[in-house]
């Protein structure tokens, strides 16, 4: 790692980590009287190890110059790694709570380990955690690929990839130990959100300086989705996370809006963190990978432009629909319901175009399960974006709406196509970026496929049926005009589903693991290395703009 | 169009600049205006500020991620007005900040829990809920019990939230640490003074039954007491029935 940085960019990573060391410290002694204070310690204590690891190797020998004919993908190795750890991590915390809600007694006596806190620690593994460590390690190897140019400098991309994991960490950690805004999908505090927020920019300025030097005339389509993704994400976490600290010592912090206002904000954030995070960034994935992979060109440029275009217009209105029947003006609720109905058009023509991309590939889709695992993702791609704006219809939303339907739609996106098209296309890259011949089992690809599909099957059958009988339930009258059920039989009518969701998840948490092991064992198998080619050699230029580019 | 865009993947600034402006317009078509319309937020003269018991309850509440199973937002259909109480109004949650409207029901909607059910069923409920309710899924929140509520610093809460728009007076942040020991303290010194800046509706208690300490049980039950309790706007102004959708029952 260290000895692929120049000296020059040794010494800037001495002179950051020693900053990330004095900052936590810093912080650390602002916030002694509060829990900031541990966070503190904690960046201290993670800058101080950076520091030694760097100091450890200052002395090593410069790295070849011969390493500009070559792509720079150690960032990526490392993303790869991280992002299965997370998803690992993630899952796991998942099927406890989902157990919890089986057997709420399944847990320690403190606040550490209750449903509320643990919740949030899910979601922030899987969303930015699993979800972040992938979108940034493909977009990085992804974007050197389709502009034919090497990443500006070997010490960015590593501040990025670890940056954005302290991130994580911080907020984690934080709920762990009771510190959160509670804006859903957003909760980390004020002084983690201004971290990320430096981490994002440095990221953003690493793609528009590679883009600069690209050899390619034209930006691939994949690079619009990762640009769409993280400019857009910007303006959602930096709009949404305003808030007045307590004070500078106190990690608490009260958000700048309130009420209704905040509501709207929080979903305008919410629901795009879902088509700019979740949607957008993955699609790039996919359009990348998914070719590559199935051998086939994408099938219309046409659409590409349409669905990219359709995606980032519409989506940011369709936040409101999560406020419908609310104390939100119903003007906002009745635009959220109908941008997000017209929506439907252009997830399908994306989920469209990269089905009808596999025309020609059916056998290799049924051979092989690393492209099966995107097929599969695209599929769930047109099902949960069919099944959102179904739900944002007001109607339907009066029944799904607090009910576990919502959360059977969220797992339908996040396992099924989220988690899908990341496995699909790390399997695709792993034994690229080892130089391996290929991965050390596909067995076991086939075994995480099956447990993956069958996991999230279940997961959302289940939380279907629980879903819609709570509605059902809530709203149920007897024959005299009064309501037929209290609140706890809706509630005790819950547990045979949330078994199988618990039994679903754990499907899912189990191929992850098999996912991590078949990585790692393909990293240390020598035997299955092949001969690399130096990267940046003269490529034959391919005919049209928009073909996937020939490099891996 | 297909040459236009031809010519705009071929400039990366022109393309981030065409994201941005493409992507903002529906931010600002539904967020700005709600900043600028006034019958956005009703009226309610009669609203009162949270106490800093009460605050310092909230924030519990947010710590301990209650939001995630609990909406306080009761929507404008039959069944919710039926089973909860009256439809909420953007005004009750015009000092939240962050709002806690919540997104999920696996318990039920809390914004009208105020004074419906008495301290000693909330403490006994937050130790153990199958104690009281044995179909419960609810966590224990026993500990709460145990730990003393740190308050030493809430006058710098009360000042953050005036920053951010809550018309706290400087008495009331004069005053803000003082006042959360009394509200949990009847018999302290003064503690009818809490009365007088915040309204003789503030409810004045030994919370958690518990007289040796302001837990953070005491301050939880505090703020659960409260919940649509600020304002009477909503029991108040008659529900236009039109507003609420009476949609076919299910069953």
């Amino acid at each position: 790692m260290i000895s692929q940085l120049t000296k020059a960019e040794r010494e800037w990573a001495i002179i950051l980590s020693a900053a990330l060391a004095i900052g936590g410290l810093i912080v650390g002694a602002a916030g002694r009287n509060d829990l900031l204070g541990i966070h503190g310690f904690m960046v201290f204590v993670i800058g101080f190890g950076l520091l030694f690891l760097i100091v450890k190797d200052l002395y090593r020998p410069d790295p070849s110059p011969k390493r500009v004919t070559r792509y720079f993908d150690d960032p990526t190795k490392a993303g790869v790694i991280l992002c299965m750890l997370w998803v690992i991590f993630g899952t796991f915390i998942g099927d406890w709570v989902a157990w919890l809600l089986v057997y709420p007694d399944a847990t320690f006596d403190a606040g550490w380990s209750s449903f509320g806190r643990l919740r949030p620690v899910h979601t922030t593994s899987v969303i930015f955690g699993f979800g972040g460590n992938a979108l940034i390690a493909t977009s990085f190897h992804v974007l050197q690929r389709t502009t034919r140019a090497r990443l500006v400098d070997q010490l960015s991309p590593w501040i990025v990839v670890i940056g954005f994991n302290i991130f994580c960490l911080l907020a984690v950690s934080g709920y762990v130990m009771g510190v959160t805004a509670s804006k859903e999908y957003a909760e980390p505090e004020w002084y983690a959100d201004i971290f990320l927020t430096i981490i994002w920019v440095l990221y953003f300025s690493i793609y528009l300086r590679t883009l600069r030097r690209r050899k390619e005339p034209h930006i691939y389509v994949a690079n619009w989705y990762f640009m769409a993704f993280i400019v857009i994400v910007a303006i959602l976490h930096i709009v949404n996370s305003l808030a007045v600290p307590v004070s500078l010592g106190h990690a608490k912090s009260y958000s700048l809006f309130s009420g209704v206002q905040d509501a709207m904000t929080q979903w305008w954030y919410g629901h795009n963190a879902v088509a700019f995070f979740l949607t957008a960034g993955f699609l790039g994935m996919l359009y990348y990978y998914l070719p590559k992979r199935a051998g086939r060109p994408i099938f219309s440029y046409r659409l590409s432009i349409i669905s990219f275009w359709g995606i980032t217009f519409l989506y940011m209105w369709a936040g409101s629909h999560h406020l419908h029947y609310t104390a939100l003006p119903q003007w906002v609720q009745t635009l959220g319901m109908t941008f997000s109905i017209v929506l439907l058009v252009p997830s399908w023509a994306s989920a469209g175009n990269a089905l009808l991309t596999l025309r020609g590939a059916w056998d290799k889709v049924r051979d092989d399960a690393t492209l099966r695992f995107m097929m599969v993702a695209a599929v769930f791609y047109g099902l949960s974006t069919f099944e959102g704006s179904f739900l944002a219809i007001r109607p339907v939303n009066s029944l799904s709406h607090y009910t576990d339907w919502t959360v059977g739609h969220v797992h339908a996106g996040a396992l099924g196509w989220v988690a899908m098209i990341t496995f699909g296309s790390i399997y695709t890259l792993v034994p690229w970026l080892w130089n391996r011949e290929r991965m050390y089992s596909p067995r076991l690809i086939e075994v995480h496929f099956w447990l993956a599909l069958t996991g999230a099957i279940i997961y959302v059958f289940a939380m279907w049926n629980s879903g819609i009988i709570q509605g059902l339930m809530w709203r149920a009258y007897n024959e005299n005009g009064t309501l037929a059920y209290s609140f706890i039989e809706s509630v005790a009518a819950m547990k045979p589903y949330y078994v199988g969701r618990a039994i679903g998840g754990f499907l899912f948490f189990a191929g992850s693991v098999i996912g991590l092991y078949n990585i790692w064992k393909t990293i240390h198998s020598p035997d299955l290395a092949r001969a690399a080619a130096p990267d940046l050699a003269p490529i034959p230029h391919a005919a049209g703009s928009q073909t996937v580019p020939a490099a891996e | 169009m297909l040459n236009n865009h031809a010519k705009l993947e071929r400039n990366a600034i022109g393309f981030v600049i065409a994201i941005i402006l493409v992507g903002s317009i529906g931010g600002l078509v539904e967020i700005a205006p709600l900043f600028t319309i006034d019958d956005t937020v009703e009226d309610a003269p009669d609203m009162r500020l949270y106490t800093p018991l009460e605050l310092a309850g909230r924030n519990i509440y947010i710590r301990e991620g209650c939001y995630a199973c609990h909406s306080q937002m009761v929507r404008t259909l039959r069944d919710e007005v039926e089973r909860y109480g009256p439809y909420s109004l953007a005004v009750e949650s015009k000092y939240d900040h962050p709002m806690l409207w919540g997104s999920k029901r696996t318990g039920p909607d809390l914004a009208r829990i105020g004074n419906k059910y008495s301290d000693q069923w909330h403490t006994a409920h937050l130790i153990n809920p199958r104690d009281v309710v044995p179909e419960s899924v609810m966590p224990r929140y026993a500990w709460l019990m145990r730990s003393e509520l740190q308050y030493d610093d809430m006058d710098l809460h009360l000042k953050a939230m005036r920053n951010v728009g809550v018309p706290y007076t400087n008495e009331m942040i004069e005053n803000a640490v003082a006042d959360t020991l009394r509200q949990a303290t009847p018999d302290a010194n003064n503690a009818f003074d809490v009365f007088e800046r915040y309204g003789d509706e503030t409810n004045l208690r030994y919370f958690d039954g518990d007289r040796r300490a302001v837990t953070e049980m005491d301050a939880l039950v505090a703020y659960l007491q409260i919940l649509g309790r600020l304002t009477d706007a909503a029991g108040a102004m008659p529900q236009e029935t039109a507003k609420i959708s009476d949609e076919e029952p299910g069953q």
